[in-house]
């Protein structure tokens, strides 16, 4: 296990790297920089002023030069300031990343919970694999954004019985709660279908194990059979998508943030590419990869854990 | 089978809706992206059979014309991402060594990146900044087409490596191989058969996931343009009406589920096709 963690993260740390130069570069070519923004909001900027500016914040450099200047200030813990909320990056992360860890967090558990739920009785009981089928075809094909509008039409403006979307004025978990109703509920009817299919799926599969057989003739009753030895086994290729949403998690669900009006990685992300704010939006690029990527890594380790075939095999 | 079919009927309905589209604007009388002010937001009637939007479009022509658009970037985005991902993938069998990893790394880069976000990074990048025509609803699809292909050959190209190395291990092929069969022959003969069946599902499935994608860079401004008609942008107009008028986002959404869900049947039917019992 350690040769493989020693293994991985300079890998890890590569890609890293090589992301944060290239995301550098994309946003580079993005138009207008934050001197011809200054200058559109400010008609007495003549050229020489332009100039001067750009050299000051060292715009005037290659893009690769600053890039290195970036990437050695992030090496000393210095993220920069964000040029929206003139405020440091990493300030201006938290409230957005706490945002998106409660939201996407109670999503995915809810979807995670159901998902599996869902996939075993599709393997367990023939006459609801059909139903399960069509719940997952569903939940992968319904734009999120659509879902969204729809449950607002009914809940929030038909019904009228929760908030359409934003953040409570008031506070009180059971305010809070109320707002997030909604869009948990969205995310989590979109992540549910990928916990189904390949809970069936790792079911079926395993359930017609050899081992399985043995457990019935020993008399082993069948809820036993399936928590105590299908599950386990069948856990296996879930924690692949467990360790994929765990990047979720930091890079929050723009769509749902966007029709809901909720504060979130997903919008701060957007937010911070397009308003051409890169000490922001690579500090948030940076710990969505790192996050992922580690995850990946965990999840893998957790595999070998669970099925030491999978250690031998390499 | 049925799968296979419901899938296929699905998307001839929608392909044949999408090429109907200017006669069924012509018979209506209607042009999709021309506002008529003393119309809007009418309820279904002779003249408008779903009535119209906020600027008085008629919204059954505007679905027709954004089919085109939808199932166009669909298609073409999949052909590209798999083009690009077969390529990418037999070369990294192929050759292995330093190419191999190169490549893997570089996709499995792009698998930890957050698909959304970048997404939007990359469409809302200046096309005149890149030397590229700006506007236009041809260059938009085709801006969007490059997105999505950039991030979608990861996929084909980590499954027709796998493919590939698979086929090119077994004895009959090194066989060949030593007999002093042609790489090229090599590829056609042998590794091209093994590859047909997993390329047209993820093929498939490639289509679903892009015209999820396209309505979602729409919804979210940065597709295709008004005003030129697509589901994304048609369902960003009905948000900031559902109080007024709830039903104008009813279509669009309807429009976009079925036909990513026949694609899916369509790849989820080829696969079981494929399955052996």
């Amino acid at each position: 296990m350690w040769r493989m963690i020693a293994w991985r993260l300079p890998q890890i740390a590569a890609t890293i790297v090589i992301l944060s130069l290239a995301a550098y570069l994309a946003i580079g070519a993005m138009p207008g920089d934050p001197i011809s923004l200054a200058m559109m909001a400010d008609p007495r900027l003549g050229a020489a002023d332009i100039e001067r500016m750009r050299a000051l914040h060292g715009l005037d450099q290659p893009l690769l030069a600053r890039w290195w200047a970036w990437a050695s200030g992030v090496l000393r813990g210095e993220f920069g300031y964000s040029r929206l909320f003139a405020r440091p990056a990493a300030e201006i992360l938290w409230p957005a990343l706490r945002g998106s860890l409660v939201l996407l967090g109670a999503a995915l558990a809810l979807a995670a919970t159901l998902g599996i739920a869902a996939g075993m009785l599709a393997a367990l009981r023939p006459s609801w694999r059909a139903p399960v089928d069509a719940l997952a075809l569903a939940s992968q094909a319904l734009p999120a954004f659509w879902l969204g509008i729809l449950l607002i039409i009914l809940f929030a403006v038909t019904l009228g019985w929760l908030p359409a979307g934003g953040t409570p004025d008031a506070p009180g978990m059971l305010e809070a709660g109320r707002f997030l109703v909604l869009p948990v509920a969205t995310l989590a009817i979109a992540h549910l279908a990928a916990y189904a299919r390949h809970t069936a799926a790792a079911m079926a599969e395993v359930l017609r194990a050899p081992w399985i057989t043995a457990a019935r003739a020993r008399g082993a009753p069948e809820s036993r059979i399936a928590l105590n030895h299908a599950l386990p086994n069948a856990a296996v290729p879930l924690l692949s998508i467990l360790a994929l949403d765990a990047g979720a998690l930091v890079s929050g669900a723009l769509i749902t943030e966007t029709v809901f009006a909720r504060p979130g990685m997903g919008k701060l992300l957007t937010d911070a590419v397009l308003g051409n704010d890169h000490n922001l939006a690579l500090l948030a690029l940076l710990l969505v990869a790192a996050t992922t990527l580690l995850a990946t890594l965990a999840a893998d380790l957790a595999q070998r854990a669970l099925d030491p075939r999978l250690a031998q095999g390499r | 089978m049925t799968r296979l079919r419901l899938g296929l009927a699905i998307l001839l309905l929608l392909t044949t809706a999408a090429i109907a589209a200017p006669w069924v604007a012509a018979w209506l009388g209607v042009d999709p992206d021309v506002p008529d002010l003393l119309a809007r937001q009418s309820g279904p009637s002779a003249a408008h059979p779903l009535g119209t939007d906020e600027l008085g479009r008629d919204i059954l022509a505007r679905l027709l014309f954004g089919a085109r658009v939808s199932l166009a970037v669909g298609l073409a985005a999949a052909l590209a991402s798999t083009a690009i991902g077969l390529a990418a993938g037999l070369l990294a069998a192929w050759r292995g060594g330093w190419v191999d990893a190169l490549l893997m790394r570089l996709a499995d880069g792009l698998l930890a990146l957050p698909a959304l976000p970048l997404l939007v990074l990359l469409a809302a990048m200046d096309p005149a900044a890149l030397g590229l025509p700006r506007g236009g609803a041809l260059t938009d699809v085709l801006r969007i087409v490059l997105i999505l292909a950039i991030f979608g050959w990861v996929g084909v190209a980590r499954l027709s490596r796998a493919a590939a190395i698979s086929v090119l291990a077994r004895d009959h092929v090194r066989a060949a191989r030593a007999l002093g069969v042609s790489e090229a022959r090599l590829l056609r003969r042998h590794v091209a058969p093994a590859l047909a069946a997993p390329l047209t599902v993820a093929g498939s499935l490639a289509v679903a996931g892009a015209i999820l994608a396209e309505s979602t860079l729409s919804f979210l401004g940065l597709g295709i343009q008004p005003p030129a008609s697509s589901w994304g942008n048609m369902l960003a107009n009905a948000q900031d009406l559902v109080f007024s008028a709830p039903m104008a986002a009813l279509w669009p959404g309807l429009a976009i589920a079925a036909a990513v869900a026949g694609a899916m049947l369509v790849a989820d039917g080829l696969r079981r096709g494929q399955e052996t019992p």
